[in-house]
């Protein structure tokens, strides 16, 4: 059998074997817990309550504003202890809620099971519900998903694809997510489809959890969703190579994927839907993959949104020798930080402590023309000469070439034999482009 | 849990095993059948040869970046390449200071005059055989058959002990005498011709390593043997004679993949490879030297620039602008 996938792209060591197999626990609630008002893509939640507030667990603290936003709820119940700039992933300080856990994990009056009928429902009605729930995107992008769902007319959806492929080596959130909740993801992918108006989902999944693929496809029966398996490899993920993957239809540069009928979620975000709509519970934890040959004991875990990374390494057993690069989500697009007083955020995938030896301080050598970072390239750049064009600062020829185009997925760099740092490369000459767009218009 | 230690750096944060020095030295084992092969066949002389030609390759580069004052480079390992490289071209009667002065060419001129790996337009090797060649006609054509062949080759090659079997056939040697071409002995190596390139075994067993291990890209060869079978077919001539006579096999896998001085897309290393089928099929047939390999992909690299340009992808999702 041929499976489907997409071209180009590269193959990499999976590293799953760590914690593939290991069941989701539950992380007991932190004594504090710190949630930044801006946790998604837009703009930042506007605080309800007050230093000295009580708050009931699961109660909203923090109402979405304008039209990319989404709001913020208790992950504890406890007092308000501070309102204030506090460290963030970006690496600024950033306006968070502090709250000291009471323990008492007493819910709020607000939180019921809401008696939704998936085929009934109707768009406007789950948009409600998707943003009273604080949904964002789960995979890493956090973009508020009622705002996704806000489609105009004439750009009518035909698929909901959700993302299960987890293409990133060693996390497996998902994948155990989709082996022990498949009947709530596909719950929540079924109020998908009715508020996007599609006809058919998808449950898009990389061949190496068969076990993921038997547990969904007993889970979609008699429902119009086709679980896909595809190929492992990398960036399967990547939204624009999941939906040619399961669809073969290619988004346009510069659009967005509606414009070709599709919309596509994370199996997290569908389950946390579900959540909601099930169980009262709006997104107030998520699950996590803490690993990496850094850590002692890894695990998938059920954190509160807000937890430290400090809590959560402790719970892992703490660092196995000298941690080397500590990196919030996969190895390839994470985020390398040094902080441990950081919290967990809605889109924080897991923690990836890479070991002294596993963080080689090799230095960048001048481009030997091998063509690896091209055959990587599943957007047809020219990464080698992308880089000589940031490289001198000739910002006209890199856009020319496609640079805006660069999803920085990383391949190129990973395959680098002269260790360019492609990816950080263009990343910085993109922003450079729309910073200077931004001031002409 | 100190902290003080703990990098923080741009993603991705995971990096494939193989750097330009791992590929640069596997491109030297790749070579080693091709260089022991010499020896079997031409005994010490090619040790000695190709020794020298390293060791000038390597001396070279040194003094270059001295003199320039940038980074030595002489473990990256494309020197040492370089000079193994331009030694198996080499007929195995050349005098030791030959190799010793082809070298220092292709690594001044050919390389660090246009800023050093990376940065040159031809390849390096090929530019010090080129120097050679035109400088010293007669010392570069001037071939010996190995003691070995004159089993199957019997006296008769005595008399023509100047030519390579490739100049032979051009004579209507083969024809004249009623001798069957020798295509076993071909393969193995067991001919005249330089140094490394007679033995198409020796050479494929290296260029299988490179291919399994995505070292090279599969277009360039094919596209350049291919073409090369292709027309010698339609011209009646023997295609197998084309491959195994000659620099065809060296040249196609371990020079035209050469990646600084041939295309980075794999349209233009398709059409990189035709190029040079092509132009080696041409000259052979019609040019004044029986051999065509050096300069045909010589010419390929020159343009190498424009087919980059030319044959640029199209992006995923790119759509046609109006007008
Ligand atoms: S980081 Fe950008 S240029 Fe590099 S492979 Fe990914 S999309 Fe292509
Ligand atoms: S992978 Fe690196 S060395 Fe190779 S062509 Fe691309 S940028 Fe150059």
């Amino acid at each position: 059998m041929f499976l489907k996938t997409f071209r180009k792209g590269i193959h990499l060591p999976g590293h799953k074997g760590l914690t593939s197999s290991l069941p989701i626990e539950i992380l007991p609630s932190p004594q504090q817990v710190v949630l930044p008002l801006s946790q998604h893509i837009g703009a930042p939640a506007e605080p309800l309550v007050s230093v000295g507030d009580q708050v009931l667990l699961g109660q909203k603290i923090a109402e979405a504003q304008g039209m990319v936003s989404a709001p913020l709820h208790a992950s504890v119940a406890g007092k308000i202890i501070a309102i204030e700039p506090r460290p963030h992933v970006c690496g600024k300080m950033v306006t968070a809620i502090v709250i000291e856990n009471n323990r008492t994990d007493e819910w709020a009056p607000e939180i019921f099971p809401r008696h939704l009928d998936p085929e009934r429902a109707e768009s406007d009605e789950v948009r409600e519900i998707m943003k009273e729930a604080g949904l964002v995107g789960m995979g890493g992008a956090a973009f508020p998903t009622h705002v996704k769902y806000n489609l105009s007319p004439d750009q009518p959806i035909d698929y909901v694809i959700l993302n299960g492929a987890e293409c990133e080596p060693f996390l497996t959130c998902d994948h155990r997510l989709m082996v022990e909740k498949p009947d709530r993801i596909v719950f929540g992918l079924r109020v998908m489809l009715r508020a996007a108006g599609a006809s058919k989902g998808y449950i898009v999944i990389e061949e190496n959890k068969p076990d993921a693929i038997a547990a969904l496809n007993r889970a979609v029966q008699g429902y119009p969703i086709e679980v896909v398996p595809v190929k492992a490899k990398y960036p399967q993920g990547e939204e624009r190579m999941i939906i040619y993957a399961a669809t073969r239809r290619v988004v346009p540069v510069g659009a967005l994927p509606a414009a070709v009928g599709v919309i596509v979620n994370n199996v997290a975000t569908a389950f946390a839907l579900a959540e909601f709509i099930q169980s009262g519970r709006p997104l107030i934890s998520r699950i996590i993959t803490v690993t990496g040959n850094g850590i002692n004991q890894p695990k998938n875990l059920e954190v509160r949104i807000g937890t430290l990374l400090e809590d959560v390494l402790n719970y892992c057993g703490g660092f196995k020798g000298n941690p080397g690069r500590i990196i919030l989500g996969g190895p390839l697009t994470g985020s390398a930080q040094y902080r441990l007083d950081l919290p967990i955020m809605k889109g924080t995938s897991g923690i990836l402590v890479q070991t002294e030896a596993e963080t080689p301080k090799t230095a960048p050598s001048v481009c030997i023309r091998c063509g690896k970072c091209v055959d990587a390239c599943p957007f047809n750049l020219l990464p080698n000469f992308l880089g000589l064009y940031c490289e001198h600062d000739q910002i006209d020829k890199a856009e020319a070439y496609g640079v805006l185009d660069c999803r920085e997925c990383g391949s190129c760099a990973y395959v680098c034999p002269a260790r360019r740092p492609l990816t950080q490369m263009f990343k910085n000459t993109k922003n450079k482009i729309i910073a200077a767009k931004r001031k002409t218009s | 849990m100190s902290d003080s230690k703990i990098l923080v750096s741009a993603p991705p944060h995971i990096q494939s095993e193989l750097g330009t020095k791992n590929i640069m030295w596997m491109v030297a084992a790749a070579l080693t059948p091709a260089a022991v092969a010499s020896l079997l066949f031409f005994s010490w002389r090619a040790l000695v040869i190709i020794g020298i030609s390293v060791f000038s390759a390597l001396l070279t580069e040194a003094l270059c970046e001295l003199m320039m004052k940038r980074p030595l480079t002489v473990s990256d390992g494309s020197a040492f390449v370089t000079g193994l490289l331009l030694a198996l071209t080499l007929p195995p009667t050349v005098p030791w200071w030959i190799p010793a002065l082809g070298s220092a060419f292709a690594i001044a001129v050919g390389k660090q005059v246009f800023g050093g790996l990376g940065h040159n337009l031809f390849n390096p090797a090929l530019i010090g055989r080129a120097f050679l060649v035109l400088s010293w006609p007669l010392l570069m054509t001037t071939w010996q058959w190995p003691t070995s062949s004159l089993s199957w080759a019997g006296t008769q090659m005595d008399a023509v002990s100047g030519a390579t079997a490739l100049g032979l056939l051009k004579e209507g040697f083969f024809s004249n005498n009623s001798l069957s071409l020798p295509y076993l002995q071909m393969f193995y190596g067991n001919i005249s011709g330089s140094l490394g390139e007679t033995s198409g075994l020796a050479l494929l067993l290296g260029a299988v390593f490179l291919l399994v291990y995505k070292i090279i890209d599969w277009r360039i060869p094919l596209a350049y043997l291919g073409t090369v079978l292709v027309l010698t077919t339609l011209w009646g001539q023997d295609p197998l004679f084309h491959l195994l006579a000659g620099g065809l096999i060296l040249g196609a896998f371990f020079m035209a993949t050469d990646y600084v001085t041939t295309p980075v897309t794999s349209g233009g290393r398709v059409i990189f490879g035709i190029g040079c089928g092509l132009l080696t099929a041409l000259i052979r047939r019609f040019g004044g030297y029986p051999e065509g390999v050096c300069y045909s992909i010589l010419i390929m690299n020159a343009i190498t620039p424009l087919l980059d340009r030319l044959t640029v992808p199209k992006r995923f999702g790119e759509v046609k602008k109006d007008g």
